[in-house]
């Protein structure tokens, strides 16, 4: 277990939301019938996630299936992740969200500084974001204005315009982001840090794929 | 937390009269040298001192008891004294209306658990007598609008528009030797010792409503509540504007460990986004910092980021440009209209192009004329001049030879001579015709002060850049600091 607890993906976002940090419809299921028929309503491609409060490292322990393309990949996925659920994940269930494809990636987060207190953090993400390490913050509560200087800090602008056939970052969407998760951790005391990691570029609007709140 | 009162910063930093506890007749004992400081630099209040034996020093009689002084004409005493007398001294100054008391006193919360509690317990006294305490174990307080230098070091600079508040009193010596080296002057300048009462957000609080303070310059490092600090300066800003430059890593570090955010957010990625967010300069070095300092206190604040760089040498130029690139600053192609107009006054192998390569086609007036029409076009917010002192460099060589004064080179070195003159005060005279910062930039101004061209600067007041990449970096500050009012202040 962590030293601080962590909430599901699915109640991450459901709190983030509340606060007006964007995210794409999803569903959260508990058979594999509901994952197939949300699977359906959403359209194909879809991803699926095995979710649950223990669960904050999906990825290193396989239970992310992406590209899923028809119900038929949709009912063995969502089986096999059910299946891998062990004791300690508690009660689980299965995250349905439609598929992304992005060949950029962002992260954005809240960091409690012992110095400065919660942080908005936005960066370039990524499997080589730690070593990159190009990333703006600010203290919260930050206003529109402070969200705007947070993109402008970023070295690596080239990732904000147009890229490789990708539109340009919808700027007023990812202020919104940013200013949502701000308000998050300004209104809500018990968070301790937030991580919307990876943030996908659709069609010019950043979409947080994952999200992971840890309270106090 | 009491509020510190301005009638106690303006006994620290405009005191009618002066008292100098522990005076000492060796002059290699701080008790000395304070009082020698404060002599020798020409404090028109009145100047009292307090001895063990009653002793005269340096032409001021001494007393051995704070009782035989007189009442209200003392408002800051400067304690020189150790640590276990300084209660019994705080008392007795507070009752002959001392307000501001600056201890260099060691043996406080610099040392150790009996020192965290005498300190302590003397601010807790001090605030019961309506005390200001400055320090302790700092170096000292130095205010040119009242010619004080209250101060256990040197130099006392020249009086100008810098606020300089630090946590350490070596840097405070640095900022006030770079003054004195180029002419920009200080307005306050304190070294907050170990900032038991009054912290460098403080001063730096007060200099922002302070009419002789334009600019604040500090040093910190060591920072306990970084949001205190951020809150601090985020209401400074608006005021005046802040160059600070921080030393160490802040105590805090601790993150949570499940939140990759976390291990991204680094101590100094959060101090840097925190000044950033209040509007505070940030510089990387203490040179950078005097420089950028010394450029708000002495330039116009530019209205756009379009500059010319207007250069006698390609070399210079080249490189002045590429620094631009690497900044906030646009360095404009140059318009139609300008470069018609410059093409008037140089030889058509001039570059016709940003920057402006006068290509060694310069008569008598070239300089000024092509500096005017440049900083004059609308286009145009900043210019940067690299080139000053070309010409006296060489007189200064002639003058130095063994061929002077004949074959004319007395009149020739008097002539170059003029010409740097000239468009150094041509320089300052544009400017404030044009209400638009122009920079010069030479490394004369250190290689040879003497130099006409650095020297006429130092005399306008202004700085003379120790090269096209320091004038950019400094003017890239001003840039960023107007740019975040207009964005954060609606200006």
């Amino acid at each position: 277990m962590p030293p601080v607890p962590t909430l599901s993906e699915a109640e991450s976002k459901v709190r983030l939301a509340a606060h007006g940090v964007p995210f794409l419809p999803e569903h959260d299921v508990t058979d594999v019938d509901a994952a197939v028929a949300a699977a359906d309503e959403l359209g194909y491609p879809v991803v699926a996630k095995l979710n649950g409060d223990a669960i904050a490292h999906k990825t290193e322990r396989g239970l992310v299936r992406l590209g899923l393309a028809d119900a038929g990949a949709v009912r063995v996925a969502a089986t096999e992740l059910l299946a891998a659920a062990t004791p300690d994940d508690g009660d689980v269930s299965v995250l349905v969200a439609p598929m992304v494809r992005s060949n950029r990636e962002f992260i954005c987060g809240v960091a409690t500084d012992e110095q400065f207190g919660p942080t908005v953090l936005l960066g370039v993400g990524g499997i080589l974001a730690e070593a990159i390490a190009d990333v703006s913050l600010r203290l919260a509560p930050i206003t529109r204005a402070d969200a705007e200087d947070m993109i402008d800090d970023l070295a690596t602008q080239a990732l904000l315009g147009d890229f490789r056939g990708e539109a340009a970052v919808d700027r007023d969407q990812l202020i919104d982001v940013l200013l949502g998760l701000s308000a998050a951790v300004t209104d809500d005391a018990s968070i301790r840090s937030i991580d919307l990691n990876p943030i996908l570029i659709h069609d010019g609007a950043p979409v947080a794929v994952d999200a992971l709140v840890e309270v106090a | 937390m009491p509020t510190i009162t301005d009638a106690q910063f303006e006994a620290l930093f405009n005191p009618r009269g002066v008292l100098i506890a522990g005076a000492s007749t060796h002059p290699g004992k701080f008790g000395f040298v304070s009082l020698h400081n404060l002599l020798a630099s020409g404090y028109q209040g009145k100047v009292f001192a307090t001895n063990r034996d009653g002793a005269e020093v340096l032409g001021v009689q001494s007393v051995a008891d704070v009782a035989d002084l007189p009442d209200g004409e003392i408002d800051l005493v400067f304690v020189c004294t150790p640590a276990s007398y300084n209660p019994e001294l705080l008392r007795a100054v507070a009752a002959k209306g001392v307000k501001a008391a600056f201890l260099t006193s060691a043996g406080y919360g610099e040392a150790g658990e009996e020192g965290r509690k005498a300190q302590d317990e003397l601010i807790a006294l001090a605030e019961s007598l309506g005390v200001l305490i400055a320090g302790p174990n700092g170096q000292g307080v130095v205010s040119t609008p009242a010619d004080l230098c209250a101060q256990i070091v040197a130099p006392y600079p020249p009086a100008g528009g810098i606020g300089v508040a630090s946590q350490s009193g070596n840097f405070v010596s640095s900022f006030m030797n770079w003054s004195t080296q180029t002419g920009v002057g200080i307005s306050r300048a304190v070294s907050a010792g170990n900032a038991a009462m009054v912290t460098v957000p403080d001063y730096l609080g007060w200099y922002a409503g302070d009419d002789a303070t334009r600019v604040g310059l500090a040093y910190l490092e060591g920072i306990t509540d970084g949001r205190a600090v951020y809150d601090a300066f985020r209401g400074i800003t608006p005021d005046m504007p802040l160059v600070v430059v921080k030393g160490g890593a802040t105590a805090g570090g601790a993150k949570a460990a499940a939140s990759h955010t976390g291990s991204l957010a680094a101590d100094d990625k959060v101090f840097d986004g925190a000044m950033r967010q209040a509007g505070v300069n940030r510089a990387a070095t203490v040179e950078e910092a005097f420089d950028a300092a010394a450029t708000f206190a002495t330039q116009p604040l530019p209205k756009g980021n379009r500059v010319v760089v207007m250069t006698t040498a390609g070399g210079w130029g080249v490189v002045t440009a590429d620094a631009i690139h690497e900044s906030s600053l646009d360095l404009i192609d140059l318009p139609e209209d300008l470069t018609s107009a410059i093409d008037e006054h140089l030889p058509p192998r001039w570059s016709r192009n940003n920057p402006v390569d006068l290509a060694g086609g310069e008569t008598r007036d070239t300089v000024p004329t092509v500096m005017r029409l440049i900083a004059e076009h609308p286009d145009v917010d900043a210019v940067i001049y690299l080139g000053l002192g070309i010409q006296h460099n060489q007189g200064r060589m002639m003058e130095r030879g063994r061929f002077y004064p004949d074959h004319g080179l007395e009149r020739i070195v008097a002539y170059h001579e003029r010409q740097d003159r000239r468009f150094a005060e041509a320089a300052a005279e544009i400017s404030a015709d044009t209400g638009k910062p122009i920079l010069c930039a030479t490394e004369l101004a250190t290689a040879d002060p003497e130099n006409a061209g650095p020297k006429a600067i130092r005399e306008s007041g202004r700085l003379c850049y120790g090269s096209g990449n320091r004038a950019v970096t400094a003017l890239d500050h001003l840039w960023r600091y107007v740019s975040w009012r207009r964005r954060h202040l609606d200006d």
